[in-house]
């Protein structure tokens, strides 16, 4: 990375749109994963309002969902299923993967480690434009006269295999692969880079011990994306082969509308592995950076270190390294040998010890601390809550004895909205809330930041704490609607219960898009360190520049969680400032 | 109606939101002309306060969930191994609620009591590793004593045992509904695949198969309680996956492959019917679907029927447009009906051979060319339309 970089001259072209800045790109990704994400919940809504007031027409659904999926406003029963497996598909990779990781990598990485780049701008660029392109053929495959995918996020075959099994297998699964294979690939190139501009592009005396949490977090995010997303990229080519070229690697033995089709002698067991070696890790790739930001702005908040850095690192590892041992849990009762099922059993609930290594951690950080509690805080505070909360029933899921009654019921939909779903979320919320000032140079409202979080901690305990208990019942998820099931009858009103806590909850995230959107424009001018933060982004001017310090990269004498620290005036020493004479470095 | 609703909705939400940001912006009064975007110990202690509030909502959230929702739980297991399940599932549960409760309090408690105050002094505590082994250690030993206990019954639950008498079922799933066969007289089921499906060959049964002649194909699944059933589960297009939630039994079926599960029911359908439990619970069910009836009955629809309890066997993997749809009854009866049941079923061999017995009345057969045709055309017709 040279000097000259300021001295670029920009246009509108490389400044905004083919820009190569990482600070640029991670903003191109927070509001293609806020698009997205106003998408994927608005498809939830849909779909619950189908649960809650089954078959009745809604003049809502005429109007985005048109005659053909909704004739006279009444969802269709497969147009449903279409519904949940895009809601899924662009929850958990187009806005908690990308739009999460790809923001606040992109803008933390360079910025905190104190480099004046990714290592590679140009293919930073790269994964930013494949993972727009994944993103406008997903959308696409809305629109295709057969209907999007439909086979759940998990496209399952022979349903994702066999057009004649479901007609959202045809086009739209088409669609649905090659977004999901461009998307791949933007993931890939974005992790590669943040694993070497970690490795290879730290300032001066930034050792790996004195990193920033998130930064630690996006790191090892990186690696397990780079181990698992080739994994899912396979199992996605040899379906393209089953569904195109006749092969027969997940399919045997098929009967469907009258005729025995050719295929012989594959296994969808085999699918299942080879999805949930991504599918598992994914769920960390997903929450590891939520639970980086957080460790940062509840540390920073607190003004108190965060409590048991260097255990907050080994969990984070020891996390990274049994989620790609434990893919078995999601399939005790798909036909595997039993005795795998007590090997993934063992390695899934060894996973509570570091998680509640990291969650202990929190609780004391804020422990005789000074709590400033900005609306970024309160979403931390609120991701340890529905961490615990979602995380504890993963002691029931994990458990392959239990699994086998509330397996696929809502009780799992309840456990992974929570613990992955609300907790990567209010991630997202405190990073974008924390780090807005340092992009865009403004404020966010506060009073706004505080009701939305209020009413929306309270809504998605409303919507997923019953759940726990419709599962319980035996509820079976995927379900278009209950009312053939006399049994479930006693669980109509809970529905609807649900169903408003939903759409008030998703109603005030508007006050977010609101306060967003006029911040960036209105928002109050920011100081340069508002927070009054350790970390090395916030030495860095306010102003876009190429290259993110005007003249020498700061050296770094000191871990980030200086605060309050004896012996200082402040009761924050940044990482920037070098030791007094006779001060020691105390978390050693 | 639901225009009315979504109304209503979007109105208190309207109030609810005017209410907020007049409660935030009265408390800031005092400090009129503080409009910094950063908290204030005036914005800390509301917030500190709120914090407070919440863990109660959690837990009276909680405590209403379980006075309103845990009669939905179900209770009363009725298989054998699923008293185990359920012993195991309340110890589980045991733990997570005093974890909840405790660390929940923790959190909470935390936020409101050291809410940020002017001049208050953070304490500077970054490491002790005494506390983050307590904190490691103890989740260590409570999740050893459930992992070897979930192995053990996990191990009892899924081997069965070669040399134990069992009834061996064939549970026959397909784009949406279920089918059973009955192994026989000889305890064994024959050779099947679906290259073998032909007419009322549904299950694609090999007839060449001596073991297949007295298999019993049917649309109803009857067991004998106190006996263990070997269920042998087979799917002909999609995955499904068998539930049959009241006895704590699942297992995925499979194209290609033969999955199993086995268990031994405990309770009859009549004795289930007869529990506390059940009995409140289909009463209460009742009352909603006479409501409903009633409902129905102004519009001029036919009222539905009164629920009595059953036993199900569910679909519980995403298998297309009907999934929510695919069901069969099962019901547990004493041995001696169950034998008599049984009885009355044909074998599939002699169902095969009355379908393709020659029909009596040769004038019969263009008649009976032109309806199959006619039908496969509907069907085409009915398909298209989907």
């Amino acid at each position: 990375m040279s000097h000259d970089h300021g001295h670029h001259k920009d246009t509108f072209i490389t400044k905004y749109i083919f820009s190569i800045d990482h600070k640029m790109i991670a903003k191109q990704y927070l509001i293609s994963g806020l698009l997205m994400g106003i998408i994927g919940v608005v498809l939830s809504l849909f779909f619950r309002m189908q649960l809650a007031w089954p078959e009745q027409s809604f003049e809502i659904f005429k109007i985005f969902l048109g005659e053909k999926m909704a004739p006279g406003g009444v969802m269709r029963n497969d147009i449903y299923l279409a519904l949940v497996t895009i809601h899924g598909t662009i929850m958990v990779f187009f806005v908690l993967t990308a739009g999460l990781s790809g923001t606040f990598s992109n803008l933390l990485i360079p910025l905190q480690i104190g480099a004046r780049d990714m290592a590679s701008g140009f293919m930073n660029m790269l994964s930013f434009w494949m993972f727009f392109v994944s993103c406008i053929v997903m959308i696409a495959s809305l629109f295709v006269e057969s209907g999007p995918a439909s086979a759940g996020w998990t496209i399952y075959p022979p349903l994702s295999a066999i057009e004649e099994a479901i007609p959202g297998s045809g086009m739209g699964m088409t669609l649905w692969l090659v977004s999901m294979a461009i998307f791949i690939a933007s993931s890939l190139m974005g992790s590669l880079n943040y694993i070497v501009t970690v490795i290879n592009l730290r300032t001066e005396g930034m050792t790996m011990t004195r990193l920033p949490l998130t930064v630690w977090a996006f790191f090892v995010t990186a690696i397990i994306g780079v181990i698992s997303f080739p994994v899912l990229f396979s199992a996605a080519l040899l379906l393209i082969f089953d569904r195109s070229f006749g092969t027969s690697f997940y399919l045997s033995d098929i009967f469907i509308k009258g005729e025995v089709l050719h295929y012989q002698g594959g296994s969808p067991v085999l699918f299942e592995h080879l999805f949930w070696f991504l599918g598992h890790p994914e769920v960390y790739i997903v929450l590891l950076p939520a639970l980086g930001i957080t460790s940062e702005v509840i540390a920073t908040n607190s003004r108190k270190p965060i409590f048991g850095y260097r255990a907050m690192i080994a969990s984070i590892i020891a996390i990274a390294f049994l989620s790609t041992i434990v893919w078995g849990h999601h399939m005790f009762i798909s036909g595997m040998n039993p005795f795998l099922g007590s090997v993934f059993t063992f390695t899934t609930l060894l996973i509570a010890i570091p998680s509640a290594v990291k969650a202990f951690n929190y609780i004391t950080t804020l422990w005789k601390g000074n709590l400033q509690l900005n609306p970024g805080m309160l979403f931390s505070i609120g991701l340890v809550s529905t961490f615990i909360t979602g995380g504890l029933t993963g002691i029931i899921l994990g458990d392959s004895t239990l699994d086998i009654n509330v397996h696929d019921t809502y009780f799992v939909v309840a456990h992974f909205h929570l613990v992955m779903g609300i907790s990567a979320l209010y991630g997202f919320f405190a990073g974008v809330y924390h780090w807005f000032p340092r992009m865009f140079g403004r404020m966010m409202n506060k009073t706004q930041g505080y009701i939305h979080f209020w009413v929306t901690a309270v809504c998605a305990y409303g919507v997923f704490f019953p759940m726990h208990f419709i599962g319980m019942a035996g509820l079976p998820r995927r379900y278009y609607t209950n009312s053939n099931f006399p049994l479930f009858d006693e669980l109509a009103d809970t529905n609807v219960l649900i169903t408003v806590f939903a759409l008030v909850g998703s109603a005030f995230q508007l006050v977010f898009f609101w306060n967003f959107f006029y911040s960036i424009f209105r928002g109050k001018k920011a100081p340069m360190n508002p927070w009054r933060s350790n970390t090395l982004e916030w030495t860095a001017p306010v102003e876009h520049m190429h290259g993110n310090w005007p003249g020498e990269i700061p050296a770094v004498h000191r871990w980030p969680y200086d605060y309050s620290k004896p012996g200082h005036d402040e009761d924050f020493v940044p990482q920037n400032v070098p030791m007094k004479d006779g001060e020691v470095e105390l978390h050693h | 109606m639901n225009g009315l609703l979504i109304l209503l909705i979007i109105v208190l939400l309207g109030v609810a939101a005017w209410q907020l940001s007049k409660i935030f912006s009265l408390t800031q009064i005092g400090t009129a002309k503080d409009d910094s975007a950063i908290a204030t110990d005036k914005d800390n202690n509301i917030n500190g306060y709120l914090m407070f509030a919440f863990v109660a909502f959690i837990y009276i959230f909680t405590i209403y969930s379980f006075v309103k929702w845990g009669s939905f739980v179900l209770d009363t297991p009725a298989s054998l191994h699923g008293k185990d399940v359920d012993r195991l599932m309340n110890i589980s549960m045991a733990i997570i609620f005093f974890v909840q409760t405790f660390t929940q309090f923790l959190l909470h408690y935390f936020a409101f009591k050291y809410r940020g105050k002017e001049g208050q002094k953070a304490l500077y505590f970054a490491d002790n590793n005494k506390l983050e082994a307590i904190w490691t250690i103890i989740p260590v030993i409570v999740l050893a004593v459930l992992i070897l206990y979930g192995l053990y019954t996990w191990n009892q639950i899924m081997y069965v045992n070669e040399d134990e008498e069992v009834i061996n079922i064939e549970l026959y799933a397909k784009q949406f509904g279920w089918e059973a066969r009955y192994s026989g007289e000889d305890n064994t089921l024959g050779k099947a695949n679906v290259r073998y499906i032909k007419d009322v060959n549904t299950l694609g049964v090999d007839m060449a198969d001596p073991a297949s002649q007295d298999d019993k194909v049917v649309g109803e699944i009857h067991l004998p309680v106190g006996k263990k059933i070997h269920f042998r589960m087979r799917s002909q297009d999609v995955l499904h996956s068998a539930y049959m939630p009241h006895f704590r039994a699942q297992m995925n079926c499979v194209p290609g492959m033969v999955t199993e599960f086995a268990f031994v029911p405990t309770l009859t359908t009549e004795d289930m019917r007869g529990t506390a439990m059940m009995m409140k619970k289909v009463d209460g069910i009742n009352k909603i679907r006479a409501k409903k009836s009633q409902a129905l009955l102004a519009e001029g629809k036919p009222a539905l029927e009164p629920y009595k309890f059953d036993y199900l066997l569910l679909c519980n993997k995403i298998c297309g447009a009907s999934h929510y749809n695919m069901q069969l009854k099962i019901i547990v009866e004493s041995e001696a009906d169950y034998k008599k049941w049984l009885k009355e079923q044909k074998t599939l061999s002699v169902v095969i051979k009355e379908a393709n017995a020659p029909k009596v009345d040769p004038a019969a057969n263009p008649a009976d060319a032109k309806v199959v045709v006619d039908t496969t055309k509907m069907l085409a017709q009915v398909v298209g339309k989907n």
